[in-house]
């Protein structure tokens, strides 16, 4: 192998094609810019659409209760409600976000309340609509209330202590550290990301190396050279593999930032909300670098898959046609990551894609499985290694090299 | 020198089965001569000459290129080798230099050595007006001129050209001519495939005649006249290629 011609090859290469407009929009643009905006734009609208929801004071109806004026008086005085005159037809103001919620009072329930056989509240709310979820929940803290006042009371009339109706209290208390939190609340997203990123900084380079070469005619003038096939896949193929690692690169410097900025505006949106106000998306630095690790192999059977499927192409019209649905494959078991619940196993650990997403998952929560993670790396190396010898073979033949 | 033996290429093709690019080409080729391969469009021309380039192997056969054998050392044949066609195109984002220089590099030269021939080859073909601009934004003639630069940094002995005047005018034609006729004065051996009768009546020393693959007939344009007994070479070709359709 005459690794000079290997140089050669590689240095042309990228300075060609650092010199197109469109690989450093493709590969050094997008991951670095568009991505994270995007996923600012995201997260900051949907905390704005949360705080907003929040702030805002619900229009309830409340349906009967003439004849329960303190509770009436009761629900406007905790100013969190916005008492509608009742009508006939709450079901629809509900749908139509007229309302956000409606509580049925039956009649006599003030009354019955002091004896301890009131009838029972019903709440109206329309299922999987934030704003209306939060009114009911509302007017559920607010009856709850009123019930413990009433339990007390009726306790105290009968000189019994209030611990008798309820003997102990139940608190919740988060015992993961704060890295772990962030690291299952971004760990499945964070590769998913990078994964992601490795394909497209190599797709650009790839076809533009392999069927753009072939349709403007240099394929064959640099066939004309000495060096041979093996030194030209080689040279090539490294510099679709720098594509795909630039990106991730690129990506990661600025996730970091992004991940700064918008772990503010969690923090911001979820303050003062008990236990989840503390999810404040740290990251482990060193999970950081066990992703950067395993990411290496990906980027490499990543950039031999598109060369090779590029190289087959006679034009770069039709490698992007059989490049696009290479990303769906792709995503599939990239995606499987994200599921919650998915723990990674033997089995799962030699799946190419889904084994890696998982196991950057753990790492960025703080969990290193040694014996996945050796596995996994060397499975995933093999499977570059044998992607990189097809591309190699796949050079070598005449019928895909000249196919014009 | 050039010495091919029954070149033969067989191609597979889904629907018309096997094709026989070329079959059974044999030809003899001195250093200082031009040897003018004549065939109409599809006849196996670029077969044969990509065979000798080493860019296709021969399904059978083989073929010396000075001094090397292109099945068994395609390598060495192809640092002795300057290929020119229509179809050899340069890279749009590098300048004529670094274009030249990429294929110095890729052929071993040294830098120093390089950076010699390149002056040397931008002085004989007079490229310093463009030598430092980028490929795409070259006029044709400029780019024809980078072309025979990129074919000749590396001083081959033998030069392969495949139809090389396909869709110039007739200044940039002109020169190419004028360029494959300094080649043969430099005493490299050249090989020059056409489709025009003129172009291979006023430049080659040999000409043969090659129709669906294989070589029909061989000889100078007079030994072709005489055979035929015709006295236009359009007319030698025609009886020659496809002896019952002429008429």
């Amino acid at each position: 192998m005459n690794w000079r011609a290997v140089g050669t090859i590689y240095a042309k290469e990228l300075r060609d094609l650092l010199r197109d407009r469109r690989t450093l929009v493709s590969t050094i643009v997008i991951p670095t810019f568009i991505m994270p905006a995007l996923m600012l734009v995201v997260v900051k609208t949907a905390s704005t659409i949360v705080s907003k929801a929040r702030a805002e004071i619900p229009r309830i109806m409340v349906i009967g209760g003439d004849d329960s004026p303190g509770i009436r008086a009761e629900l406007e005085k905790t100013g969190k409600f916005r008492l509608e005159r009742a009508s006939g037809d709450w079901k629809s103001l509900i749908s139509n976000k007229r309302v956000r919620a409606a509580v049925e009072i039956p009649a006599g329930f003030e009354r019955a309340l002091g004896s301890g056989s009131a009838p029972a509240i019903t709440l109206y709310d329309y299922q999987g609509e934030l704003k209306s979820g939060l009114a009911s929940e509302q007017l559920r803290t607010f009856f709850t209330g009123l019930r413990s006042r009433a339990t007390d009371k009726l306790l105290a009339e009968r000189g019994l202590p209030a611990s008798i109706a309820r003997p102990f209290e139940v608190t919740q208390k988060n015992v993961a550290p704060p890295e772990k939190v962030g690291g299952n609340l971004l760990g499945g997203f964070v590769p998913y990301f990078l994964i992601f990123l490795c394909l497209t900084g190599a797709m650009y380079p790839a076809m533009d190396l392999t069927a753009g070469e072939k349709e403007r005619g240099t394929m064959e003038t640099l066939l004309c050279c000495p060096a041979s096939r093996t030194a030209i896949v080689l040279g090539k193929f490294l510099t679709v593999v720098t594509g795909s690692l630039a990106s991730v690169a690129f990506s990661l410097i600025s996730l970091v930032f992004s991940l700064l900025m918008i772990g503010s505006t969690i923090g911001a949106a979820t303050k003062g909300m008990g236990p989840a106000g503390e999810m404040t998306p740290t990251i482990d630095p060193l999970g950081i670098l066990g992703v950067l690790a395993m990411v290496l192999p990906i980027a490499v059977l990543f950039s031999a898959v598109v060369f090779a499927v590029c190289l087959f192409a006679k034009s770069a019209k039709e490698a992007q046609s059989y490049v696009t649905p290479l990303v769906f494959v792709i995503i599939i078991p990239c995606g499987i990551g994200l599921l919650p619940g998915i723990d990674l196993n033997l089995h799962l650990a030699f799946v190419p894609i889904a084994n890696v997403s998982l196991v950057c998952k753990e790492m960025l929560s703080g969990v290193w499985h040694w014996g996945y993670i050796a596995v996994i790396f060397g499975s995933t190396a093999l499977y570059a290694a044998a992607a990189l010898a097809l591309a190699v073979a796949m050079f070598k033949r005449e019928g895909v090299i000249f196919r014009t | 020198m050039i010495e091919a033996t029954l070149l033969t290429k067989v191609f597979h093709d889904k629907k018309r089965g096997e094709i026989r690019g070329a079959d059974g080409v044999s030809f003899r080729v001195e250093p200082g001569r031009i040897y003018g391969l004549l065939g109409a469009n599809g006849a196996g021309k670029t077969t044969t000459l990509r065979m000798l380039a080493t860019l296709l192997k021969p399904t059978s056969g083989t073929a010396i290129v000075a001094g090397y054998d292109v099945v068994r050392e395609p390598d060495k044949v192809r640092a002795s080798v300057g290929f020119l066609a229509a179809s050899t195109a340069l890279y749009g984002r590098l300048t004529a230099r670094e274009m030249i220089t990429y294929f110095g590099r890729l052929n071993g030269l040294d830098e120093p050595s390089l950076r010699a021939r390149v002056r040397l080859l931008a002085d004989e073909l007079d490229m310093y007006d463009f030598l430092d601009r980028r490929c795409e934004k070259l006029s044709t003639g400029m780019k024809q001129k980078t072309s025979i630069a990129r074919t000749l940094v590396h001083d081959p002995q033998v030069m392969i050209f495949d139809e090389p005047t396909v869709g110039l005018d007739v200044m940039t034609a002109r020169s190419i001519v004028r360029f494959v006729r300094e080649c043969r004065a430099r005493g490299k051996t050249v090989i020059y495939s056409t489709h025009v009768m003129s172009e291979a009546e006023k430049l080659c020393d040999v000409i043969g005649i090659i129709h669906e693959g294989a070589l029909k007939a061989e000889g100078t344009v007079a030994q072709l006249k005489a055979r035929t007994g015709e006295t236009d070479l359009e007319e030698c070709f025609v009886k020659l290629a496809c002896p019952g359709e002429a008429n």
